[in-house]
């Protein structure tokens, strides 16, 4: 299968998606801000077909999108409560303005496929180069802010009061959950995002207690499902986007076995 | 040098004077209960002391210093909204959280950090409660690996916001016991927020009473009077003793036991 070339891309931009989501994901899920990634993946499928709309690359329009929708939305929402109304009007509003972008472009029923399913097969050599800086620059800055993101994430009121700059961290990082969600929805699709970035995490927050360890066990966890349902597809010739919501809802549910059997 | 120095302080939220000219000092390893109605302005007060609500008028001087915010002198315990509770992270990972989380870049736990937090674990006797899910702990237990938090960096001024708040008694005795022994062995000053007085009568050396802007200081017998209370809470109060014990009456309501129910109400609804 590695003799492809095409197999041989889509391993490294699947594995590559698949790192960064299980990483941010954990966040995501720590945070309880499962709801607002899925939001920006829907924002991300606007830019998308906005761009292709205006002859610009998917790619970029999918990016620029969710990472400045990202960023609106760590400015927002303050309150949990609010957040929700907010965050789903949004997903709404851009799924709308996604449709409409579709419907002037005639020839795009193969497009949109990819876009909402994903298409890990359809990558090439400059857009994997493209996903492997953005996964580096965002992983990188995860790093950087990762202190002050678990300080913030458990206990906000405690971390504003020592100093930490609490909504500037909670912006940084759904900015980097909004390029996690471009660089999955190139292997899922946009409607699928869930699976690479809350799957692995919430699973490896059932498997283990630990904080670091959870978030490198998320991380293996989501490349072994990415690469598993790669491997998977080019033997059956079914979706790859199938076999990986396949083994995400596997995976978790054995996570979910293995915390009841513990308590 | 006091612990904490509120200078003619007026503090204005959303339109309402919180405090007017408040002025009251708290002194260095000195253990205060701060006590008023809900809405009086304890966590206000508190988040002042921090530097993170601007005061409309006069000072507050955190040991001689201006009130700035991420101030290491001071250990501070939020009210707890139950965030965490749902956690399965161990309260050593909680704590650990904590004491390196407002550092950015790659940052490593070192092992004198490891050592303090152990020590501040053990200072409140929570050392073998840490190795459990932070979400496993009953209320009373995750109170005391909260507080630990507080004594990280030695600070000088420990403020504690409603520590108390939905524990059963035994629970709410060990917490106070707690911090009552700390202020002594690390001689750190402690202002402690809470809805009833009872709990705390015999730890505490003074008590903060907030009430209609005004903030009283002094000994609890002469504080928690009718005349004084009477003022602060803009109603005629009526306060029975019964030995150590006071019963704060606005006509026939207890007016103590009333906010902590009403406090309760809301919870079950958050």
């Amino acid at each position: 299968m590695l003799e492809y070339d095409f197999m041989r891309t889509a391993f490294v931009a699947s594995g590559l998606a698949a790192v960064l989501a299980g990483t941010v994901g954990f966040f995501l899920v720590l945070r309880g801000q499962t709801f607002a990634g899925h939001a920006l993946s829907h924002v991300g499928f606007t830019g998308a077909t906005g761009a292709i709309l205006f002859g610009l690359s998917p790619l970029a329009g999918l990016v620029g999108f969710t990472f400045v929708a990202g960023i609106g939305m760590g400015l927002f929402g303050e309150k949990l409560a609010t957040r929700d109304v907010a965050v789903g009007m949004m997903l709404s509003l851009a799924l709308g303005l996604g449709l409409l972008f579709l419907h002037f472009y005639t020839a795009a029923a193969t497009q949109a496929a990819a876009l909402l399913f994903g298409n890990v097969l359809g990558v090439d050599s400059s857009a994997l180069l493209t996903l492997a800086v953005l996964a580096v620059v965002s992983l990188v800055a995860l790093a950087m802010i990762i202190r002050p993101l678990i300080f913030a994430s458990l206990e906000s009121e405690l971390a504003e009061a020592r100093g930490v700059p609490v909504r500037f961290v909670s912006v940084a990082f759904l900015a980097i959950v909004a390029v996690a969600v471009a660089e999955c929805a190139q292997i899922v699709g946009v409607l699928l995002v869930f699976t690479l970035m809350v799957g692995p995490a919430a699973a490896a927050q059932n498997f283990s207690r630990a904080l670091i360890g959870g978030v490198l066990l998320a991380a293996g966890l989501a490349l072994a499902e990415a690469w598993g349902g790669l491997t998977l597809a080019f033997y059956t010739d079914w979706p790859t986007s199938f076999w990986i919501t396949a083994l995400s809802g596997l995976v978790y549910l054995m996570s979910l076995v293995a915390r009841f059997q513990v308590r | 040098m006091s612990a904490l120095t509120f200078d003619h302080v007026t503090i204005r939220l959303g339109g309402r004077d919180i405090l007017s000219a408040a002025s009251f000092e708290v002194e260095e390893g000195e253990f205060v209960g701060m006590l008023g109605a809900n809405g009086a302005g304890k966590t206000t007060l508190m988040r002042a002391a921090l530097g993170l609500v601007p005061v409309a008028s006069g000072a507050i001087a955190v040991l001689g210093r201006p009130a700035t915010r991420g101030n290491a002198q001071i250990g501070y315990m939020p009210q707890n909204r139950g965030a965490i509770t749902g956690l399965r992270l161990t309260g050593w990972d909680v704590v650990a959280s904590s004491a390196i989380g407002a550092r950015f870049g790659f940052v490593t736990l070192d092992k004198a950090t490891r050592r303090e937090i152990d020590w501040a674990l053990e200072e409140v006797g929570a050392r073998e409660l840490a190795r459990r899910s932070i979400g496993e702990l009953s209320g009373g237990e995750r109170q005391l690996v909260l507080l630990s938090q507080a004594l990280i960096g030695k600070p000088r001024l420990i403020m504690m916001d409603e520590p108390l708040i939905s524990l059963d008694p035994a629970h709410q005795k060990s917490v106070v016991d707690i911090a009552r022994r700390i202020c002594e062995r690390l001689k750190v000053a402690i202002l402690f927020s809470a809805h009833e007085l009872n709990p705390l009568v015999n730890a505490i050396d003074r008590v903060l009473y907030l009430g209609g802007g005004e903030a009283v200081i002094g000994a609890v017998e002469d504080v928690v009077t009718g005349p004084v209370l009477s003022r602060l809470y803009g109603a005629e109060i009526e306060v029975v003793r019964v030995r150590n014990r006071y019963y704060v009456m606005a006509g026939d309501v207890d007016v103590e036991r009333d906010a902590h129910r009403h406090d309760d109400h809301a919870h079950s609804h958050a």
